[in-house]
């Protein structure tokens, strides 16, 4: 396998995708809601509503966490506490869902969009050998979700340090979980789905089936990476060692066997097997 | 002549649909080999299977002397192919899709700049594709084929939904690529673009190649009675002719029009009008055009078939 032609065969597919404006602009308010709305409105929340029902629950849900995690929970009063537990614990999640979200929606559309467009026929005749084309879009559907996971994470820690943070000494995010998680274990989790998603991509016949398709795949990898991404939160040495270990491993084997899903007839559109 | 391309019985079905069925032909080295057939004939399949973006399902094929099948990153880059309907990413500009071409052809920049400049899209190159007219995309097709300056150059309907004008001026630069030493071969259903380029035509029919030669060597197999218009001052000083040897029939309409058995026997009748005292004004030997031969031959097949 070739860099320089996987790079050619991603930076190609990026280019295209960010001159169309459909794609990038829905990008952006989605990972804004999740990474910027979302928390600065709930945190700023939190913080200044004390004794509400919703505290009530708020502190259902802090005293439901183990008992180590409620000691490092910091904060004097409990409106504190909640906003520093919603974002160190609770909104972990959305590290998960905002690149899941982005490159399956790229990903679904990678390879059957080459061959509904037509440009399946000039990769099919190219030298590229498979596993560069399959490697090649499966970076171009990483790229965007992962960047606007970084770029997102960038400024959710801005916020969380500048709503929560003089409430609680100083600034304290990312906290060490959060920067495993992002840069461990988030990345090899998008992987996986894209591995999956590009093998469904190769086979199904058109854009919406492969649309469809990949909820299928997003959903449970979603509920997978929630779990993970909870409990290596919680206990950010053992666990984020262990998932990421074994979440690499299986996106490394995804990512070298994915590509004998793919068959230049089927860049051609034409495989009866498809 | 070393052949370029080799197909030797080749099969190839899609589910019970059968595409190609014992196909055989062979394209010799810098020469334009047309594929002459309707729609649905085989054609683009053959073009598929001569970069391995196909493979048979019985038979071989060779391209440059090496099997697509297993050798086929060798042969695609070495062959260039413009497919039927040239497909581009449309969001990026001319420039943008000739320079992806030239990075995974492992050719540089300079190579897409003359190759768009030689099919006459240069100055569109910055504009997106989305935008390009039918005509500006089957240049930028052709130029994007050549970047690599291949050894094949595979053309599937290079032509269509191109004005006559755009068609004559593709036509000539086949001819050009051909005149520099590189393989062509064309596929087509249109006739009179077949007519003058082809130094070879195969009819493909039903994935069958039904008749495989030089438009001259076909025209002596399927038209077997060459004719010749003979016109003269005096018309009547032409009557001679009839009942000569060689002479099969005549047949007059204003001019005459005479079948010979062969017609090596033309400067002996030359000779004997000339010698009787006849002044011609007129000896024209009729080539029978493609399109004779493919419906002659299209006939032939037919009562062939039903005898």
């Amino acid at each position: 396998m070739r860099v320089p032609m996987v790079r050619a065969v991603a930076s190609t597919h990026l280019k295209g995708l960010f001159k169309t404006r459909d794609y990038w602009v829905p990008l952006i308010i989605l990972a804004g809601i999740f990474f910027i709305v979302v928390p600065l409105i709930l945190l700023n929340v939190v913080q200044r509503v004390d004794r509400t029902p919703l505290m009530n629950q708020v502190a259902d849900i802090i005293g439901t966490l183990p008992a180590a995690i409620q000691d490092n929970i910091q904060g004097e009063t409990g409106g504190t506490r909640a906003a520093y537990a919603f974002a160190v614990y609770l909104l972990a999640p959305i590290a998960i869902v905002v690149p899941l979200t982005i490159s399956s929606a790229v990903g679904a559309n990678a390879i059957v969009g080459e061959r509904e467009k037509g440009t399946g026929e000039f990769l099919a005749h190219s030298p590229l050998s498979l596993q560069e084309i399959y490697v090649g879009k499966l970076f171009a559907a990483f790229i965007p979700g992962y960047m606007a996971t970084l770029v997102g994470f960038a400024i959710y820690a801005l916020i969380v340090n500048v709503v929560v943070g003089p409430n609680v000494g100083g600034w304290f995010f990312p906290t060490t979980g959060w920067w495993l998680l992002i840069f461990w274990v988030v990345p090899p989790f998008i992987l996986i789905a894209l591995s999956l998603i590009l093998r469904l991509s190769a086979r199904v016949r058109s854009a919406a089936s492969a649309h469809q398709a990949s909820t299928l795949v997003t959903l449970p990898v979603i509920i997978m990476s929630y779990a993970a991404a909870s409990g290596l939160i919680y206990s950010p040495t053992i666990s984020a060692l262990f998932i990421g270990i074994v979440a690499w491993a299986l996106a490394i084997f995804l990512l070298l066997t994915g590509s004998r899903s793919l068959k230049r007839e089927r860049l051609l559109g034409v495989a009866s097997e498809a | 002549m070393q052949d370029a391309i080799r197909f030797t019985s080749v099969s190839k079905a899609f589910g019970t649909v059968s595409a190609l069925t014992d196909f055989e032909f062979h394209a010799p080295s810098g020469s334009i080999t047309v594929l002459l057939g309707p729609n649905g004939a085989g054609k683009t399949t053959s073009v598929r299977l001569c970069t391995g973006a196909m493979t048979p399902d019985f038979g071989e094929i060779r391209v440059l002397g090496l099997d697509p099948g297993r050798d086929g990153e060798l042969v695609r880059r070495r062959t260039g192919v413009v497919p039927p309907k040239p497909a581009f990413y449309d969001q990026l500009t001319g420039w943008e899709n000739l320079e992806f071409a030239a990075r995974i052809f492992e050719a540089d920049a300079q190579s897409a700049r003359e190759a768009a400049e030689r099919f006459a899209i240069d100055d569109a190159l910055d504009q997106e594709v989305a935008g390009y007219s039918t005509g500006m995309r089957t240049r930028l097709a052709l130029a994007r084929s050549v970047i690599h300056d291949p050894e094949v150059l595979l053309l599937d309907e290079p032509t269509a939904g191109l004005d006559p004008e755009a068609s004559r001026a593709v036509l000539d630069l086949i001819r050009e690529l051909a005149g520099k030493g590189r393989t062509i071969v064309m596929c087509t259903h249109l006739l009179h673009e077949a007519e003058g380029i082809a130094d070879q035509v195969v009819l493909i029919d039903h994935g069958h190649a039904r008749a495989v030669g030089s438009p001259d060597s076909l025209a002596k197999r399927y038209i077997a009675d060459p004719i010749v218009i003979f016109d003269a001052e005096n018309r009547s000083s032409l009557d001679m002719l009839e009942g000569r040897d060689g002479v099969l029939r005549m047949n007059r309409n204003g001019h005459i029009e005479v079948a010979l058995d062969d017609l090596d026997r033309l400067p002996d009748l030359v000779s004997a009008l000339v010698g009787a005292g006849a002044r011609l004004t007129r000896v024209e030997p009729i080539n029978p055009s493609l399109e004779d031969l493919y419906f002659e031959m299209q006939r032939q097949h037919r009562e062939g078939a039903a005898s």
